[in-house]
């Protein structure tokens, strides 16, 4: 069997168009995989047109400066600003598809937002221009741009809170307070309180005007105690929901290993079925497969030594491709046993299918393009998230790509770079499926010659 | 090449105990009886002519014999590893050179000494100049002296031969034969189907007329002839007679 993998492997030798296509093909579609799950564009292009004048920049929030362009960052954080001198410069960018949007912040924002503090009834405005030409863009900007707008507005809203809450300290506890230019001493209810006693202890007991003063000193300490429970109330309103996840199924793998999972069980799945597939319909073509196992190689033998060339290919690939990867992503090269005993496990269940293909299609050009259409469908399968459609269409789709080496050799390797889950499951599913197309391909060889 | 074939007839042992024996052979594919009954024998250096017209048995047999499919009934006395099998198309690599070829094929045979069998069928095959050149780059000629030597890697006694010489000009078949003749001469029998009945005529000691996957007649050319009652004419025309006689 050496000798035919000797063959083999220097037949491809001889052709270095085929090896460069085998190699650099599936490596590009891994790679668009990877990218397209894994990073939307997270940072649009957004025209950004400031009329707001610098000097009104600064607004005053009951004595508190407050600066709204350093309050509303989280605007600009997540999006790649690109400046314009003038609304029509911002249409025309938008309509040239030079930038996603263009955001215009008008030059009465800020005076606006002081009055809406203030109990103005004119809220501010932002005005959003975007292109509609293509709906899924549309939504994706309308989506974008509120989420960014959202996070500004929870920032000024966190920022009013802090002012708010000073107010109440103020009047709580007391203390001095700017306004216009001149400074106030606030007496507090605090210090009112220990004023008021200090005046009731004066007065005679029983009198009309001790019961009165009492009075007033119970106000004061119930208007600071509820002042006190004031701050929270709006530490509340200003962050009423907070977020607790909890990871009830899947494991905690890392983003970038999940891409480098995804491409590398991508390029594993092209190299090996094309290899497998076309190696085996090859040995018909040439006219030497009733030759081959006439001698002392069975047709079982023939079967494995394809397996075999194309999994250590694909396999040799796909590790030097993980190296790679591993250049721009964190990976656990500590794990590097289990990566290659996921990439074997993987190559031999995809090697099988792809001999199964051969033996089936019979020509190297059917057989090839029997591998090529059925990649496809079985990545976009192994790929679908639970949720994504409904509950018996994805209990359909599991079963399915169950049958097929793509999911589990995308949980094998997710197992081996991202510690996530158990790496047995998979590794059994693998030799199963090894196994059961290997045997189809068995049988199909009974009309192969 | 009548000079060959008589040199050929005249060797002894021609007649002699079979080297490949085969008995009541039958096939059939669902419902379709590509074989019934047929037997066959060759002694050493002998040239065995199956012939017959499309779909009368020919390459069945030869598969059959050779060990490629199974028969339904009947038995072949030969063990597979003693019959060299050389199939209608070159059954090769385009991307090995010739000796790679050879090497291969001597190492998936079991040769004891892969290279000493690479030497000798480069020179038994005349490829030697051509050991390193690739088998896409040679002729159909070439290509298929290399397909013939092979199938004669392991040095068998009994050489069966699917339509060898289809497919190649006059002069290459010339080439052909003349290498054929070589392994007779040195007591290989030969066992080859052809649709080429003068080529029939002019090279076997034996031919076995198969119609219909039966078999309908065995025994020398003249002889046949002589069934069809016209020993001077033509053998074409006599094969064709032959065949109406029968219902063919």
């Amino acid at each position: 069997m050496r000798w035919l993998l000797a063959k083999d492997l220097r037949i491809l030798g001889r052709s270095p168009l085929l090896v460069a296509m085998l190699v650099l093909y599936p490596i590009l579609i891994a790679a668009l995989v990877g990218f397209a799950v894994t990073s939307g564009p997270s940072k649009p292009r957004v025209a950004i047109l400031n009329e707001v004048p610098p000097s009104a920049n600064t607004i005053d929030l009951g004595g508190q400066r407050v600066n709204v362009s350093k309050e509303s960052k989280p605007l600009f954080e997540s999006i790649k600003t690109v400046k314009v001198h003038s609304r029509a410069e911002a249409i025309r960018k938008v309509r040239d598809g030079d930038v996603l949007a263009a955001l215009v912040i008008p030059p009465d924002i800020t005076r606006n937002l002081e009055a809406a503090t203030a109990g103005g009834s004119s809220p501010p405005h932002l005005q959003v221009f975007y292109n509609a030409e293509d709906p899924a863009k549309q939504t994706f900007v309308e989506d974008t741009i509120k989420a960014r707008v959202q996070d500004a507005n929870a920032a000024l809203a966190k920022k009013f809170t802090q002012v708010a809450a000073s107010y109440i300290r103020l009047l709580s506890t007391g203390g001095s307070f700017s306004f216009a230019g001149s400074s106030f001493d606030v007496l507090g209810l605090r210090r009112t309180e220990s004023v008021l006693r200090a005046t009731a202890s004066h007065l005679p007991k029983g009198s009309a005007e001790l019961r009165g003063l009492k009075q007033v000193v119970d106000f004061a300490v119930l208007a600071r105690q509820n002042l006190g429970l004031a701050t929270g109330v709006l530490n509340a309103v200003g962050t009423p929901i907070h977020v607790d996840s909890t990871v009830v199924k899947g494991g905690k793998t890392p983003l970038g290993a999940f891409a480098a999972a995804i491409a590398v069980t991508v390029t594993l799945m092209f190299i090996t079925l094309l290899l497998a597939a076309g190696g085996l319909a090859l040995e018909r073509e040439e006219n030497a497969f009733r030759r081959i196992v006439r001698g002392i190689v069975s047709q079982t033998g023939l079967l494995v030594e394809k397996i075999g060339l194309a999994g250590i290919c694909s396999g040799l690939v796909a590790l030097v491709l993980l190296a790679g990867l591993s250049l721009f992503v964190t990976l656990p090269w500590s794990r590097l046993p289990l990566w290659i005993l996921a990439l074997a496990a993987a190559a031999a269940a995809f090697g099988a299918l792809g001999v199964a293909m051969g033996a089936l299609a019979r020509e190297v050009r059917a057989a090839s393009l029997l591998a090529i259409m059925a990649s496809l469908p079985l990545a976009v399968l192994g790929l679908v998230p639970s949720g994504a459609v409904s509950t018996g269409l994805y209990d359909l789709i599991r079963v399915v790509s169950a049958g097929f080496p793509f999911r589990a050799t995308l949980d094998a390797l997710q197992s081996a770079l991202g510690r996530s889950g158990g790496i047995g499951a998979p590794l059994l599913h693998l030799v199963v499926l090894t196994v059961v197309f290997t045997a189809l391909a068995r049988l199909a060889l009974r009309r192969f010659a | 090449m009548p000079d060959e074939a008589a040199s050929v007839t005249t060797r002894p042992g021609a007649h002699a105990s079979p080297v490949l024996e085969a008995t009541g052979l039958s096939k059939r594919f669902g419902s379709r009886e590509a074989l019934r009954d047929v037997s066959l024998a060759a002694g050493p250096g002998e040239l065995v002519a199956v012939i017959g017209p499309n779909g009368a048995g020919k390459t069945t047999l030869l598969s059959i014999l050779a060990g490629i499919q199974s028969a339904d009934a009947g038995s072949v006395a030969t063990a597979p590893d003693r019959l060299g099998w050389v199939p209608q198309q070159p059954s090769l690599y385009g991307k090995l050179t010739v000796a790679e070829n050879l090497r291969l094929f001597a190492r998936l045979d079991g040769c004891a000494d892969t290279e000493a069998a690479v030497g000798r069928m480069l020179d038994q095959a005349d490829l030697r100049d051509r050991a390193n050149d690739l088998a896409s780059t040679l002729s159909g000629g070439n290509r298929q002296r290399l397909n013939v030597a092979i199938g004669l890697l392991s040095e068998p006694p009994v050489l069966l031969l699917d339509e060898p010489s289809a497919a190649l000009d006059p002069r290459q078949r010339e080439r052909l034969w003349q290498f054929i003749f070589g392994l007779a001469r040195e007591g290989t029998a030969v066992v080859y189907s052809t649709h080429d009945v003068a080529e029939a005529e002019r090279h076997a000691q034996q031919v076995v007329v198969l119609a219909d996957g039966e078999r309908l007649f065995s025994g020398s050319p003249r002889e046949l002839k002589r069934v069809v009652g016209d020993s001077h004419g033509d053998f074409e025309a006599a094969f064709v007679a032959f065949l109406r006689q029968r219902g063919h």
